[in-house]
């Protein structure tokens, strides 16, 4: 048995240690938000937040998540500024890489919010999106940092 | 996103006494009718495409499969604006697959080709329309007044001369008895209300907040997992497998073979996935294990010797021996997968006088037809629930895994949901084929273009997918964006050589065009060059006909707004390119920097002008697709190249296909013009002119000419 803390809530769940917790995430806790794109930390479309930091679920192994907080995409508030933001700039089109995209913008602007653009490219350039909607990306993550620091 | 079965979807519009409308397609033109007469008719299966609730909650089914090109927003605004519905009450769902939701110019239920809006929009139109009829009919009734007296005015019927208003909710149960209009009048455009404007699209709340449903997040109470061990070289059959150590393997249920591999049936992906290694599978060599990039190279360069089968033959191009100029290039592309950001998936749940498939699918016919030749079940009894889908780029016309998925329900008997790893998705994809050709071209004195002559070798993606569009021996999808050039040239020669290899071929964005449209404009600027002009003004001194006004309005806006012609900055230079397909122009100018030392190409910035017609119906979507086709077509052209090896495809995850990332994405701004008359597509054609406008650029920064992608190992390595 294994204990999980996400999005608040604790979990007890009968899974070998060595499952990645982006299929523990999906499988048994049933939040698909997350994605599965690649399973080698290599396109971001997994990422969660683990004691608020970004990191690749499909690389994590439940067993090193255990006893962290994990937040996922459903458990970022929809008040979020990444999530307005994301909204106000229309960024997503087919929005499967998007959950990752906005669980690292809200990781980079905890850390830093008033990133300049190279902070920005630096931060995402693990987070691919096929549709191509980069700079509105850019955009939402400037329009976030504008609101998160006036609040 | 709610999907539905054909009875599902009519017991649902018609709850609590609602009001909906079906409108056919026939070959001779629409009839409309309403949900109630359809589902009385026995012989006969409606499709609906508007619902009203007495709750007020509109909604529009939409037949074709969101993909992130903002469908699933721009019809719903279509059949409102007829409507006259309030926005805020619109929401949509999908089809279900039945013949009567195909698309009327394609005979099926498909989404592709850049045509969903274009396709659609009278259906929708007609759809909105009878029903604001009828709602505006029913009012009128119940007030007992002349219906002239009565208009619709967002979401309510109002009496123009009291100024009273019924709901459309409270008029739905009156106007569900009324007789269904034929010919319901249309709007003029100036009194569009929705249409033109850039709503926020419908899905993206769900999208931003993790909620939507992809084919990937589909569950079935008793669904177990499946995946399929395959071959490392095509055609390749297993010679011997460990199937005892694959069913002791943790969660593995059950292992059996399928058409291409091994299938293991889970408890879960993982368990899958190990099961799959435990299989410890020996292959034979398959079809061609000489096939490698060295052998494909070859293949393609010697096809440029062959004599194909002419697609066009205008004039006479071989007059062009006369010419006081001549030049010719050859070109190579490469083969490139699509890898969208959710892999193939399908779920599928096959039973006794039953089956259901939900699937992220662009091609429900092929699903249905699919599911039916596997099952033995009738059309009827057979459920398509297009989820949303993560990417489609034309990989998902394919159903090539929605097969698989409904193969191994049957013969699993339990309901699976079938997942592609990366690498299967991308050394199993439906490629953009390869190809070389040669071009030939001739100036006149005055440095004209005269006459062009075109080989192109490509293997044909028709012959497996529809062979019936093979016109005189020619896949239209080898020359198209050659044949249909825009620019006026007297002598045009254009045939095909088909190039055969084990390979698996598909549509991806633009097709044809993708490839066509990167040599005929990087070969339109060679030629510029040639006659010492000014690659802008040698493109307008082709197109300066009545006809040509769209084309050369694009160009001269691109270059305009690109400050083409002024100094550039330090370092930098701009390429021009201009393309026409899928009904719609666009022309682009690249603005870009190269590294020659390090053979890397900055993009600093593309101008973009398109013209898809008169009716832009929202404009924020459209200048996202030309942004995001874009940035696709860079990626392309920047890196992209599927790498093959012992007969199979060795790339298989992003480390080693090199997709384009956000620290490369360049500034984008896009023009939306309305010279022409007829509506084009969105989705498609501003991806073919970005590789020859930054190749363009390229020359024009360094004189190094581009004539293989993808550019940067080009630049490096030259080939």
């Amino acid at each position: 048995m294994i204990s999980l803390r996400v999005n608040g809530k604790t979990y007890r769940i009968n899974v070998s240690p060595d499952r990645m917790l982006l299929w523990v995430i999906r499988e048994k806790l049933g939040l698909t938000g997350t994605k599965f794109g690649c399973g080698m930390a290599q396109c971001g479309a997994c990422t969660v937040h683990m004691d608020g930091h970004a990191v690749r679920s499909c690389v994590t192994p439940v067993s090193s998540a255990s006893g962290k907080a994990i937040v996922t995409i459903e458990g970022l508030p929809k008040d979020h500024p990444v999530k307005q933001a994301w909204i106000a700039e229309q960024v997503p089109q087919c929005g499967y890489c998007q959950p990752g995209q906005v669980m690292q913008a809200a990781a980079l602007l905890a850390a830093n919010p008033s990133p300049a653009e190279t902070d920005i490219l630096r931060a995402m350039n693990g987070n691919l999106c096929r549709c191509g909607t980069y700079p509105y990306i850019k955009n939402a993550i400037l329009r976030a940092s504008r609101q998160m620091r006036s609040r | 996103m709610k999907t539905f079965t054909r009875r599902e979807f009519i017991k649902y519009s018609l709850a609590g006494t609602g009001f909906a409308i079906a409108l056919t397609i026939t070959p001779h033109g629409y009839r409309i009718l309403q949900a109630e007469e359809a589902e009385a008719d026995s012989t006969f299966h409606p499709n609906l495409w508007i619902s009203i609730s007495e709750d007020n909650r509109v909604t529009i089914i939409i037949n074709k499969s969101e993909m992130g090109q903002g469908v699933s927003t721009a019809l719903p605004m279509i059949a409102a604006d007829e409507l006259e519905a309030d926005w805020r009450q619109v929401s949509f769902v999908e089809a279900p697959a039945q013949p009567e939701y195909a698309d009327p110019s394609m005979g099926m239920q498909l989404t592709g080709g850049s045509s969903s809006v274009r396709d659609m929009y009278k259906p929708f139109r007609l759809a909105g329309a009878a029903a604001r009829v009828m709602l505006i009919s029913a009012a009128a009734r119940t007030w007992a007044v002349p219906e002239g007296e009565c208009e619709a005015v967002s979401g309510t019927v109002r009496q123009v001369t009291t100024g009273r208003t019924l709901t459309y909710g409270e008029l739905a149960q009156k106007a569900s008895g009324l007789a269904v209009p034929q010919k319901p009048p249309l709007k003029n455009e100036t009194q569009f209300r929705l249409i033109g404007l850039p709503l926020a699209r419908l899905d993206i709340p769900d999208k931003v907040n993790g909620a939507a449903i992809f084919g990937m997040d589909i569950s079935v109470p008793g669904m177990l997992y499946a995946g399929i061990a395959r071959p490392p070289a095509y055609g390749a059959r297993p010679l011997a497998y460990n199937k005892e150590a694959a069913l002791k393997s943790p969660g593995v249920v059950k292992v059996f073979p399928v058409p291409h591999g091994i299938a293991v049936v889970a408890d879960g992906i993982e368990d899958v996935w190990k099961g799959v290694r435990a299989l410890d599978i020996r292959w034979d060599k398959g079809a061609d294990p000489s096939l490698d990039n060295r052998s494909l190279e070859k293949s393609f360069m010697e096809g440029l010797g062959r004599r194909g089968i002419t697609a066009l033959d205008r004039g006479d191009a071989a007059a062009a021996g006369k010419a006081p100029v001549k030049i010719k290039a050859s070109y190579m592309l490469p083969y490139l997968a699509h890898v969208t950001m959710e892999p193939m998936d399908c779920t599928a749940n096959v039973r006794p006088g039953r089956c259901d498939i939900w699937a992220p699918t662009q091609n429900q016919t092929g699903v249905l037809e699919s599911a039916a030749g596997i099952t033995g079940l009738s059309p009827e009894q057979i459920h398509v629930h297009t989820t949303y889908l993560g990417g489609g780029f034309g990989r998902r016309g394919d159903f090539g895994y929605a097969a698989e998925a409904i193969r191994i329900s049957k013969l699993a008997g339990v309901p699976v949901k079938l997942i592609w790893s990366r690498p299967e998705d991308i050394k199993y994809d439906t490629f953009r084929p390869g190809q070389s050709c040669r071009i030939e071209g001739a100036l006149d004195a005055g440095g004209k273009l005269v006459s062009w002559s075109h080989r192109v070798v490509v293997p044909s993606i028709f012959e497996h997918f529809a062979p019936q569009r093979i016109k005189s021996g020619v896949d239209p999808t080898a020359v198209s964006g050659i044949v249909d050039m825009d620019y006026e040239i007297p002598n045009l020669h254009v045939e095909w050589v088909k190039l055969e290899n084990p390979i698996p071929v598909g549509f991806w964005r633009a097709v044809g065009n993708s490839q066509n449209g990167f040599t005929t404009e990087s070969f339109m600027d060679e030629l510029a060059r040639a006659a010492k002009k000014d690659p802008v003004e040698f493109r307008l001194a082709l197109l300066t006909k009545k006809r040509h006004l769209p084309a050369a309005s694009l160009i001269e806006t691109a270059a305009e707004k690109a400050g083409w012609g002024k100094p550039p900055k330090k370092g930098q230079a701009m390429g021009m390119a201009y393309h026409f397909s899928y009904g719609a122009r666009v022309a682009e100018v690249a603005e870009v920097s190269v590294d020659e030392k390090k053979g890397s190409v900055t993009v600093h910035k593309v101008v973009c002008a398109i013209d898809c017609g008169p009716v832009a119906v929202n404009p924020a979507i459209l200048t996202a697709q030309a942004r995001g086709g874009i940035i696709m077509g860079l990626s392309a052209a920047l890196g992209e190249r599927v790498e093959f090896k012992n007969g199979g495809a060795v790339s298989s995850n992003f480390y080693n296909y090199h997709e384009l990332r956000i620290s490369h994405a360049p500034e984008i701004e896009v023009h939306i013009l309305r010279n022409q008359k007829t509506m084009g597509g969105i989705g498609e054609p501003p991806l073919p002119p970005i590789a020859p406008a930054v190749a363009n650029a390229v020359f024009a920064a360094t004189g190094h000419r581009i004539r293989r992608l993808p550019i940067e190992p080009e630049l490096k390595h030259p080939g």
